[in-house]
């Protein structure tokens, strides 16, 4: 491999709204961003792999449902098997649920509205692509903005999650209490992201890639993209 | 209403002088397919016949106006090569029989108005009016049209940024719902009239969604008269919306644009292809040939008149060489959409409809899209005249302050809206400096330094009370929103929201409305570049208060010298900018505290008007102030207290003169803003002030978990703040 500078890819299906602002972020946290087009099979040698949020195909059946079947999808599930770093974000987290990649799935809201707001986050584990080099126990200020972000999952998996520590974030305050006044969306156990066994594939709700640049808001999202470059480098060199 | 015995033409709303002229031009009857297209193009809401004359009074031009009204949005030069194109429209006629889906397409309509003009949107604002949440239906109307706008903004990728919301009786029936979109373009790229080269043989390409029954006669049956109690009839005349078909042609169409493959563009709303097809022809000075054959359908039936005059949503009309029809095809493929050639650009100016290979209509396109009815109706003031009612600056007022400071502080109009702005996605693209929270929104445009500054405001208080004055302090307040950031006001659009213009009454309102506009935008250097006129919007003998909505872009050269309208920390001097003068006429006290909505709104001096913005830019250039916040609803008092909430800092302050302590508190007196400043910087600022002639008063200092005015207020920011963000959730029955 040449260069030091990680290759990120972001999938644009029709519909993605925040494919650009990742791309921005990439770019902006050092990385070298490229565009990925849902109907090509090719992930044009990326290091790591970012599926945006936005409404998929209008989110008119699940969200995520149509997406997963996407050409594009089927290396993505192949370099997220061989253990490259995948983040979703959003509508990339429920077509990652879709996909099988990681347990659980989405539904409305508890309130049944949009919610945009800043929130703050945990840091449950340091074991995942995104949170390499992060403390359990700090919090962290994202946007969140989403309608149907309220991961829900059957009792049986929601313990295999608990047990193997496959919590990557939960909604908590300013101080790291986590608790219901916290929870945005009803989430079971404040769950805002997830991670699989082997922590290269992430989803989550809330928007790392509208936290990285302090002129539009909080700069929660630095140190999630600060990891995801270095995993993905990682990944070039080994 | 018609009844089903009226002939045809009036029971499409055409009046028996229209049908007169539309035989005239063509020299014999019109059929029904040539009826029902001029009902649609010569309805109030596409030939704007009564508000026609008076608006050509409104100054359009000036040295950074590179479009002005006519075209489907206003653009303005903000240096560097880069247009700023905006523009304002209503959906209240929609919104009030289904509020999810009037709300929605409303912003799916004013989107692919930006769009058609060769921008891609960066901001959505809605300010929206309804009447008081503590009826039923309107929770209903309030909650529907919050998620309308939110369902469709947030599926298209365009931040919503902010929008004013207020209350009002006269709303109750007539909900005003009105949408502002802001575009950024090259100005080497804008699709204009001018920039079109549209030549006869050229095809004309529709694009998007497929055509259906939905919205037929919108313009005509819904936005053109008032609604009765029958209204709930309509429903089939409210468009549906698709967002993710719109993001789809949003993208597909800024492609075509770029690769130049389009020699014009438009939109379909307002009278669907007729509209589209007779404006395109007429703009290039030509005819069209148009085969109704061609057109996708959703659903197989629809007769020649439904396809003319549907409003399915989500669709464009590209003028294509035939050269280039491959590569349209090839984009709108790409992105899905699908294409059908439904004809072309002809020599001559007359429009030629088929259908199934027989002509069903022929007339001449400019008579339907330039030569609708201009109507001068009677013009008549009110019974009620100026300033009725005892003017409740001088009741004298001995109740507890403390009181009637969390009484205008959970007043609907002053409360804060986070319930509707958490359901909009602010942040998409990436540049919202400042969202709904702030005076003005700041969006910042990519690859420069520069932010774009939008407010929309509306007085129809004032208004009530006085349209001239109403229409003038709409603009001062949305201006001095701009300018409170540190933007400098560039120009507006407007949305004019009255009853019926058959009334001399109503069109008293909205002449003298116009008047105030003019007066103002002549004074503050703002012109007008386009906007939109909603007539009708009464029920039974209740009409709106004349509610002319201000749509303001002001320029930042620098976003990062932006003024942000809280106090960002303790140890800051306070100063009042502006003088206060006993002015309660009108004011939120006198409705939210003593219940009446009487008196004569504050005067307003547009030359004191404009020094404050010039001082408030140089004050931001200079990096002099730490916050400014707009002295608007509830005076000085709240303009503080929002300050503090917002930043979370306390206040201690004492407010000099003579003035009784409510009308200290609560006057509305125009041209004033509360800044603060550090210690450092107070010496500059008090310099600024004088060089601009601003009246300036030191008012104390920020800090402390407390708000104090001295001998007045003494109350925990918390406690404040818990009042102030709990109050609609309270109403709408959550907490």
């Amino acid at each position: 491999m040449t260069g030091a500078v990680p290759r990120v890819g972001v999938v644009t299906f029709p519909g993605s709204l925040d494919d650009g602002d990742a791309l921005r972020a990439i770019e902006q946290m050092g990385g070298h961003a490229v565009s990925l087009w849902h109907g090509e099979r090719d992930l044009r040698a990326v290091d790591a792999v970012i599926l945006p949020g936005g409404f998929s195909y209008g989110d008119y059946l699940r969200c995520g449902a149509i997406a997963r079947f996407a050409p594009v999808m089927e290396p993505v599930m192949a370099f997220a098997e061989r253990g490259g770093p995948v983040l979703g974000i959003c509508n990339g987290f429920q077509v990652l649920c879709e996909a099988g990649l990681l347990p659980g799935a989405m539904i409305r809201n508890r309130s049944l509205r949009f919610v945009c707001r800043d929130v703050w986050l945990r840091v449950e584990t340091a074991q995942s692509c995104i949170t390499d080099g992060l403390t359990p126990g700090e919090t962290i200020e994202i946007p969140i903005k989403h309608g149907e972000g309220q991961w829900i999952a059957t009792p049986e998996q929601l313990a295999d999650v608990e047990r193997d520590m496959l919590v990557v974030f939960r909604y908590a305050s300013r101080t790291g209490i986590v608790d219901e006044a916290q929870n945005p969306n009803g989430a079971v156990n404040n769950v805002a992201g997830i991670r699989n066994a082997a922590g290269n594939v992430v989803g989550l709700m809330p928007h790392p890639e509208h936290a990285v640049d302090p002129d539009v808001g909080p700069t929660g999202g630095q140190p999630l993209f600060a990891s995801l470059l270095h995993m993905a480098m990682a990944g070039v060199i080994g | 209403m018609s009844s089903e015995q009226d002939p045809l033409h009036r029971q499409l709303g055409l009046t028996d002088d229209e049908l007169a002229q539309i035989e005239a031009t063509l020299g014999r009857e019109p059929n029904r397919t040539e009826l029902a297209m001029y009902s649609v193009m010569w309805s109030e809401h596409c030939s704007y016949k009564s508000s026609k004359i008076h608006l050509r009074t409104l100054p359009t031009e000036g040295p950074s106006v590179l479009v002005g009204p006519g075209q489907d949005a206003g653009a303005v030069d903000v240096g560097d090569g880069i247009a700023v194109v905006f523009k304002i429209e209503s959906h209240s006629h929609p919104s009030a029989i289904e509020p999810y889906q009037g709300a929605a397409t409303g912003v799916g309509g004013i989107v692919r108005d930006i769009v058609s003009m060769g921008a891609r949107p960066v901001a959505l604002l809605d300010p929206l009016l309804f009447g008081p949440l503590t009826e039923e239906r309107n929770r209903w109307l309030f909650a529907g049209v919050i998620a309308g706008i939110g369902g469709y903004g947030n599926c298209i990728g365009v931040p919503t940024v902010g929008g004013e919301i207020r209350f009002a009786d006269a709303h109750t029936a007539d909900p005003t719902v009105d949408v502002m979109c802001v575009g950024v373009a090259r100005v080497a790229e804008l699709v204009t009239t001018q920039s079109r080269t549209a030549q006869a043989g050229s095809l004309m390409v529709l694009y998007g969604a497929s055509t259906g029954r939905d919205g037929i006669g919108g313009v005509s049956v819904l936005a053109s008269a008032t609604l009765d109690d029958g209204a709930e009839g309509s429903r089939p005349s409210v468009q549906i919306g698709d967002p993710f078909a719109e993001k789809l042609l949003i993208e597909a169409s800024l492609e075509l644009i770029a690769a130049g493959s389009l020699e014009g563009l438009q939109d379909l709303g307002g009278a669907g292809i007729t509209c589209a097809v007779s404006e395109s022809a007429a703009r290039a000075g030509m005819g069209a040939s148009l085969d109704l054959d061609a057109v996708p359908l959703r659903e197989p039936g629809l007769v020649p008149f439904e396809i003319l005059t549907s409003e399915s949503q989500e669709r464009m009309l590209a003028i294509v060489h035939p050269s280039k029809i491959d590569d349209v095809r090839a984009i709108c493929d790409r992105w899905g959409l699908t294409t059908a050639v439904i004809g072309g650009l002809t020599p001559g100016g007359t429009l030629t409809v088929r259908s199934g290979g027989a002509v069903v209509a022929e007339v001449p396109a400019s008579s339907l899209a330039e030569d609708g009815p201009v109507y001068e109706r009677p013009v008549a003031p009110p019974a009620r005249t100026m300033g009725n009612g005892e003017d409740p600056t001088f009741v004298p007022f001995e109740k507890d302050l403390t009181e009637a400071v969390f009484t205008v502080l959970t007043a609907p109009n002053v409360a804060s809206k986070r319930w509707a702005f958490e359901q909009y996605d602010r942040v998409v693209q990436g540049n919202t400096v400042a969202g709904p929270d702030s005076d003005a929104a700041v969006v910042r445009v990519t690859g420069t330094l520069k932010g774009l500054a939008l407010s929309t405001d509306s007085k129809s208080r004032f208004g009530r009370l006085d349209p001239f004055l109403g229409a003038a302090h709409a603009v001062a307040e949305s201006a001095r929103n701009v300018a409170v950031t540190g933007a400098i006001p560039m120009a507006i659009t407007n949305c004019l929201n009255f009853g019926n213009p058959e009334r001399p009454e109503v069109m008293w309102e909205l002449t003298e409305s116009i008047r105030g506009i003019r007066e103002a935008c002549l004074a503050l250097d703002t012109p007008v570049t386009g906007g939109n006129v909603s007539l009708y919007n009464e029920s039974g003998d209740s009409a709106i208060w004349p509610t002319p909505v201000i749509g303001m872009l002001g320029l930042l050269e620098d976003y990062r010298l932006r003024i942000p309208s809280s106090f960002p920390r303790p140890g800051l001097a306070i100063y009042l900018m502006g003088e206060t003068f006993a002015e309660l006429g009108g004011s939120e006290f006198a409705e939210a505290v003593l219940g009446v909505v009487a008196g004569k709104p504050p005067a307003l001096d547009l030359t004191r008007e404009r020094a404050l913005h010039r001082l408030l830019v140089a004050a931001a250039r200079g990096a002099v102030v730490a916050s400014a916040h707009d002295c608007g609803d509830g005076g000085v008092a709240i303009a503080l207290l929002e300050s503090a909430i917002g930043g979370g800092h306390g206040f201690a302050v004492a407010l000099a003169g003579d003035l009784p302590s409510h009308v200290a508190l609560f006057s509305e007196s125009a041209s004033r803003a509360v800044l603060s400043v550090d210690p450092a910087d107070e010496e500059a600022l008090v310099r600024l002030a004088a060089e601009h002639g601003v009246p300036v008063a030191r008012l104390g200092e920020t800090g402390g978990p407390r708000a104090l005015i001295e001998g007045l207020v003494d109350v925990p920011v918390d406690e404040l703040r818990d009042a102030w963000e709990g109050a609609i959730p309270r109403l709408l029955g959550e907490t």
